[in-house]
């Protein structure tokens, strides 16, 4: 067991830039937090302000960046260790995209266990198939073969078959329909309880992050613009104006409300 | 401007509509006997996943990979299933455009952003290279891409989630289409973000006569933002709702989503989930709402 005081995932300083002269692209400004151990930690925020980004680096898949990310108190280094991919795994935003799509279902499930020398492969992928509620049926179907819910479910199969400690999740249930999202959120919760999982959630969707995390960071232009503490009743103290635009804009389509919008540049 | 025409002449009429796909383990039969019809107005199609939307997207457009069968699917007056494969195309992009789930799967990875909208722009509208290229700036303007000349030299892999989004969306709407089929067009957009881009899609229906056939999973979001809302379940449309009765949704089916919203939940507590009921398999309502 890891010490439950050391934080879990610690950012500092953080920068990531792409391009350069008229083209230069601050896609993560100078961005620090910390998650702490077992915690949930909502990230949201304008598209394009480097949500992904921040995901992406943490799981080495962007080399180049300044700043600081540490792992459970230690500094990562930038080639990762397959140690580090048992430990922790990350759901892509665009599931199609991430999933191989010449490989049935059960081959995309039973690779990452290949990988990491699992054994009872076959029992395993049942039970992820059975927690993401996807039949067993699906096993011996391709990507395309399924509809965009589907295929979320099988990316978010994916990271929980090897059981690991944090997950990074970028938009695991901005695909499924409200009856499933409930299953997945429900089985995030459980599992993290079960298994003192941390999370990492980047969501448009204000509901499901105040429900689920503990702590919100707000971004915008790949700075973190405001962290906002969610108390007991899934509520938040927000003050940034850009917060509070957002917190307008996620109680429906209003024209009124549109025009008063203005970009916080 | 607003637009004067008669909004029961019938832009879209689809009767009867089947897509089935074949195969050694036994068929599937995503979409069953599906009948709507639509007139310059902005209809949702929301339900399970898996349940058929984006498969009768793609067979009003002609593009299912699976067997499309239909008593009737008339577009505008023309019989699409009497059409040549060279006039469906022709109609495509042109005066029916569908934005697709996957934004980034639809874009091609090895060709830039700008080059991409610039080729489709063309074919589209037969314009100039320079009037395509200030039609496509326009547009990705219009979605709020902040630097579109950055965007229109990246490469689809360089964007972000919801930028892959807003450029799908700017790219069907170029030549300004008759109807538009956005299948999740907003899911990765900020909520900001998300309704600017439903502004630019409401003003084109009320001001040009466009229809908008609106896939989407989030029902507060269609119920404020559609005029009528279509409930799907394992193929069937099972309810047919004014957008803004959605709160008295009949079926047991569309009442058990209302129940799953995170909006409703309390923190540590899970959150309802949907107890499926076989009955649902190939229950319709009536006019009393009643299960038949
Ligand atoms: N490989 C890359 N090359 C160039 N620019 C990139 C690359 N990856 C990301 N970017 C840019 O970095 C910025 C941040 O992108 P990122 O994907 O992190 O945004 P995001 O917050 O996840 O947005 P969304 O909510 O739309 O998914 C964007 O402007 C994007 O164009
Ligand atoms: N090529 C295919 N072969 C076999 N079955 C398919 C194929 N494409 C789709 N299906 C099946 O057809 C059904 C309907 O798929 P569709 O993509 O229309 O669902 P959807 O309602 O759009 O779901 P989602 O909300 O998850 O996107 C699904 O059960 C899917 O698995
Ligand atoms: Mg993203
Ligand atoms: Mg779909």
């Amino acid at each position: 067991m890891t010490d439950p005081k050391i934080p879990a995932i610690t950012i500092n300083d953080l920068s990531i830039h792409f391009g350069s002269g008229d083209e230069l692209v601050k896609a993560v400004d100078h961005v620090s937090f910390t998650v702490p151990a077992q915690q949930s930690f909502g990230l949201v925020g304008e598209s394009g302000s480097g949500k992904s980004t921040i995901l992406r680096a943490l799981a080495g898949l962007n080399t180049h960046c300044d700043g600081q990310m540490l792992l459970e108190g230690e500094s990562l280094q930038s080639a990762r260790s397959k140690a580090f991919y048992k430990k922790v795994q990350m759901v892509f935003q665009d599931p199609y995209a991430s999933l191989h799509p010449r490989h049935t279902i059960d081959k995309i499930l039973a690779e990452p266990l290949a990988i990491h020398g699992f054994k009872n492969t076959e029992q395993r992928i049942a039970k992820v198939m059975e927690q993401v509620a996807l039949p067993n049926k699906f096993r011996f179907r391709y990507p395309h073969q399924l509809s965009g819910g589907q295929r979320q479910r099988v990316a978010i199969a994916r990271a929980l078959i090897l059981e690991p400690k944090i997950l990074l999740l970028d938009e695991p249930t901005s695909a499924l329909d409200v009856s499933i999202q409930a299953e997945i959120l429900n089985l995030l919760n459980q599992l993290r309880e079960e298994l003192s999982l941390t999370y990492i959630l980047v969501s448009h969707d204000l509901a499901v992050v105040s429900y689920m995390c503990e702590q919100i960071a707000v971004m915008q232009h790949g700075k973190l613009v405001e962290l906002l503490q969610v108390d007991q009743q899934g509520k938040t103290d927000a003050k940034d104006p850009y917060t509070l635009q957002l917190n307008l804009a996620s109680k429906g389509y209003d024209r009124a409300v549109i025009e008063q919008f203005i970009d916080h540049d | 401007m607003t637009y004067i025409g008669n909004n029961n002449d019938h832009l879209l009429e689809v009767k009867n509509l089947n897509v089935e796909f074949p195969s050694v383990h036994g068929s599937v039969h995503a979409v069953r006997d599906i009948s709507f019809k639509m007139g310059h107005e902005k209809i949702a199609i929301v339900g399970e996943s898996g349940s058929g939307k984006s498969q009768t997207g793609r067979a009003i457009l002609g593009l299912s990979p699976g067997n499309v069968t239909a008593e009737k699917l008339f577009f505008d007056g023309v019989d699409l299933q009497g059409l040549s494969a060279r006039d469906y195309r022709e109609i495509r992009g042109k005066r029916i455009s569908m934005v697709m789930q996957d934004p980034k799967y639809s874009l091609n990875p090895v060709m830039t952003v700008g080059k991409q909208m610039i080729e489709a722009c063309q074919i589209q509208m037969k314009v100039s290279k320079k009037q395509a290229i200030s039609r496509c700036i326009e547009m990705l303007e219009a979605v709020r891409i902040r630097n579109p000349q950055r965007v229109f030299n990246t490469y689809p892999h360089e964007v972000s989630g919801g930028m892959g989004q807003r450029i799908m969306i700017a790219m069907m709407l170029l030549s300004s289409p008759d109807l538009l089929i956005a299948d999740e067009p907003t899911s990765a957009l900020d909520v900001t973000v998300q309704l600017q881009v439903l502004a630019i899609m409401d003003d084109l229906v009320k001001e040009r006569g466009m229809g908008l056939i609106l896939i989407s999973h989030d029902l507060p979001l269609v119920a404020s933002f559609c005029d009528r809302i279509l409930v799907m379940y394992a193929g069937r449309i099972v309810e047919e709702l004014e957008a803004s009765k959605l709160d008295q949704a009949q079926h047991p089916y569309t009442k058990g989503l209302l129940s799953c919203l995170p909006n409703n939940a309390i923190k540590g507590q899970p959150i309802a989930t949907l107890q499926r009921q076989d009955s649902w398999l190939d229950g319709t309502l009536n006019a009393q709402g009643k299960l038949i």
